[in-house]
């Protein structure tokens, strides 16, 4: 078969079972453009090429596979860099595809050549930069093969103009990339564990995003019970354990359940699983659960001891291991720390005012929607106060419900990553959840919603200020608030209804969640503007650098 | 430049391509592992090369060797702590003979 480097490209993502590809054309890529013209693959035009990069996160992080964004060279490129980098710290599996110029330019500061090569050097599990139309017959499978094999990550492959127009032969075809298996974990490891568990006398479970990416969700939650070991979530495991489990202690860390914080420091053994001990979830280090011995298991060998060093640790795949240990491990009563953590958990409710004294309050809209929507409702938030509130009173009933930015800490991710998990999950329902601030980072995908027509309410939780950095600045700053209030913030609800998309601003006087249900009643895409209280602020909080114990309570009545 | 309190050498098998020098240099740099030299060398042809590092700062060596394990280039990483540091700068005095080594 004679083809051509672009054409080539649609065919080896097609047979990798690529659906839908989210990004913008520009010159360096038209080629590889032309070809997807008539092909199966449903190409997403979105307004900036970080929308593309985040709507292939959603669509990654909803089913676990590999997403593919695409863009032109330079800017294209550049813009992409902030979602490739998200997806690196929450190892997202994505593709991202980039024109280039044509090799003959390359290092000649050629008209929108930038080193992509170089760019994503460092924020990419690997990177290549494809130097023939015969090299793609290897890149592109190996590219998805990586992304997803072991600890997923972004891969980025820069593919020069003249690869794309060149003419090749070609007699056969690669098998696509898939996930390499991953080693097991030996035996005597899994057999010491179980024995180091069963001698233990207070056990918690300390449940990373990992335990979500491998599947280990209900795995980790029959280990909770059977071992009788409270479990913690870091940001991204929330939906591994749901909250009605009676050994679910909630999110540990800056923002956490107290009750969490709290028994962490009373646990003689914690075994953290797929939890690599980012500094947002341990506080100071040198104090995090200071009593306790550690068992850490992760499919990243390099995550072993990185930053705490435990007793054991145990390499592979979390719901493999915890399948074996759960083979070779009695069921242990421990009556007394199951009643510690249940009275510990009811000690610390969180502390938010009533639905009557503050229904706009987000904690309130959290929990108003966890009791009316369906359980399997994605959720993506963006970053900020908004974020905390979601995590701490949004009840997360299934894994890979939760979409949202949690190594980066990107603004602008929940509208694009919203279309995504729209796109990825057609029929169920998609809320996005942001803040005045993030919104208009990634406003733009109001026009790609707009065009597409997917069932997602996007809720701006709109308090006119970046929130968390005006808490910081009271909190940590004596009141200095320094550019963090949006002053002339715009009305959203017009400006969703600008973009084409229904758009509703909640009256507080009336029935604020009256008016909630009635907008998430109707079909199609909505944004739905909530005011809230500029002084409200989450808590607890640990101070940024102290160790957890230190939470900042709610100071009474603060706000209403 | 003071000289390092301990250092170790580590040996490198790596895919042969113009990025992979910049992947573990930038490794390196970005993990703020200490890196006091390379020597590289292409074998099997050119299809593959060998290096050698002078590391420093021994207690990260493990998590050093662990994340240089995951580079897709590199295809194997093992001590040498048969080679010593002053093949270095022996090699250094070869090259540089007017410059004065660490």
């Amino acid at each position: 078969m004679k083809t051509t480097g672009a054409h080539l490209l649609r065919i080896l993502l097609e047979r990798q079972g690529i659906r839908t590809i989210a990004g913008i054309p520009g010159g360096a890529i038209l080629p590889f453009y032309d070809a997807l013209h008539g092909s199966a693959i449903r190409h997403v035009l979105t307004r900036h090429e970080q929308g593309a990069g985040f709507i292939a996160q959603g669509m990654a992080r909803t089913t676990g596979r590999a997403a593919v964004c695409l863009a032109t060279s330079g800017p294209g490129a550049t813009n992409l860099l902030t979602a490739i980098a998200d997806a690196k710290l929450d190892s997202v599996p994505l593709v991202a595809i980039t024109g280039q110029v044509s090799q003959p330019l390359i290092g000649t500061d050629a008209f929108q050549e930038v080193d992509m090569y170089g760019l994503t050097l460092p924020i990419t599990k690997h990177n290549f930069l494809v130097r023939s139309a015969a090299e793609l017959m290897e890149t592109v499978p190996l590219a998805f093969e990586i992304a997803e094999s072991g600890r997923p990550g972004p891969v980025s492959i820069d593919v020069p103009k003249d690869v794309q127009t060149a003419e090749i032969e070609v007699d056969h075809l690669p098998e696509p990339g898939r996930a390499r298996p991953v080693p097991p974990c030996a035996d005597a490891l899994i057999d010491e564990l179980a024995a180091r568990l069963t001698a233990a006398r207070q056990p918690v479970l300390y449940l990373g995003g990992g335990v979500i990416a491998s599947g280990a969700s209900d795995l980790a939650c029959e280990l909770a019970q059977r071992a009788s070991a409270p479990a913690v979530s870091t940001l991204l495991a929330l939906g591994a354990i749901p909250p009605e489990h009676p050994l679910h202690m909630g999110m540990l860390g800056m923002h956490a359940t107290c009750g969490a914080n709290h028994l962490l420091e009373e646990a003689d053994l914690v075994l953290a699983i797929g939890a690599r001990f980012d500094d947002r979830a341990t506080g100071r280090l040198a104090e995090f659960c200071s009593r306790a011995a550690i068992a850490h298991i992760d499919i990243d060998r390099a995550e072993i001891g990185k930053l705490k060093k435990p007793f054991l640790g145990l390499v592979g795949d979390a719901a493999d291991i915890l399948r074996r240990l759960l083979a070779r491990l009695a069921p242990q009563a421990r009556p007394e720390w199951r009643a510690h953590a249940a009275a510990l958990r009811a000690a610390h409710p969180l502390i938010v005012p009533t639905p009557a004294e503050a229904p706009t309050h987000p904690a309130n809209i959290c929990r108003f929607l966890g009791q009316h929507l369906p359980t399997d409702t994605l959720i993506a938030t963006d970053v900020g106060q908004h974020q905390m509130w979601v995590a701490q009173s949004y009840p997360f009933r299934h894994p890979r419900t939760l979409l949202t930015s949690g190594g980066l800490g990107t603004m602008g991710f929940g509208l694009p990553a919203a279309i995504g998990a729209a796109l990825a999950a057609p029929g169920r329902r998609v809320v996005c959840l942001s803040g005045d601030g993030s919104i208009l980072m990634n406003i733009q995908e109001l026009a790609t919603l707009a065009e597409l027509d997917l069932p997602v309410a996007v809720l701006v939780c709109n308090n006119a200020h970046l929130g968390l950095v005006r808490q910081q600045q009271q909190l940590f700053y004596g009141g200095r608030y320094s550019a963090s209030q949006l002053g002339a913030g715009p009305d959203f609800a017009a400006l969703a209804r600008a973009f084409g998309v229904r758009g509703v601003r909640l009256n507080p006087d009336g029935d604020p969640h009256r008016q909630l249900a009635d907008a998430l009643a109707k079909s199609g895409p909505c944004l739905i503007d909530i005011p809230v209280q500029p002084t409200a602020n989450v808590f607890p909080m640990v101070p940024p650098g102290a160790a957890n114990r230190n939470m900042i309570a709610e100071p009474a009545h603060d706000h209403a | 430049m003071p000289k390092p309190a301990k250092t170790s050498v580590l040996e490198l098998h790596v895919r042969n391509h113009p990025g992979v020098m910049s992947h573990i240099t930038g490794l390196f740099a970005r993990r703020a592992f200490n890196l006091e030299a390379i020597v590289c060398l292409p074998v099997d042809g050119g299809s593959t090369s060998r290096m050698l590092l002078l590391v420093a700062e021994e207690s990260r060596l493990d998590q050093i060797e662990q994340q240089l394990v995951k580079l897709h280039d590199i295809l194997e990483v093992r001590r040498r702590p048969d080679v010593l540091p002053t093949f270095f700068t022996q090699l250094a005095q070869t090259a540089f003979p007017k410059a004065t080594t660490a």
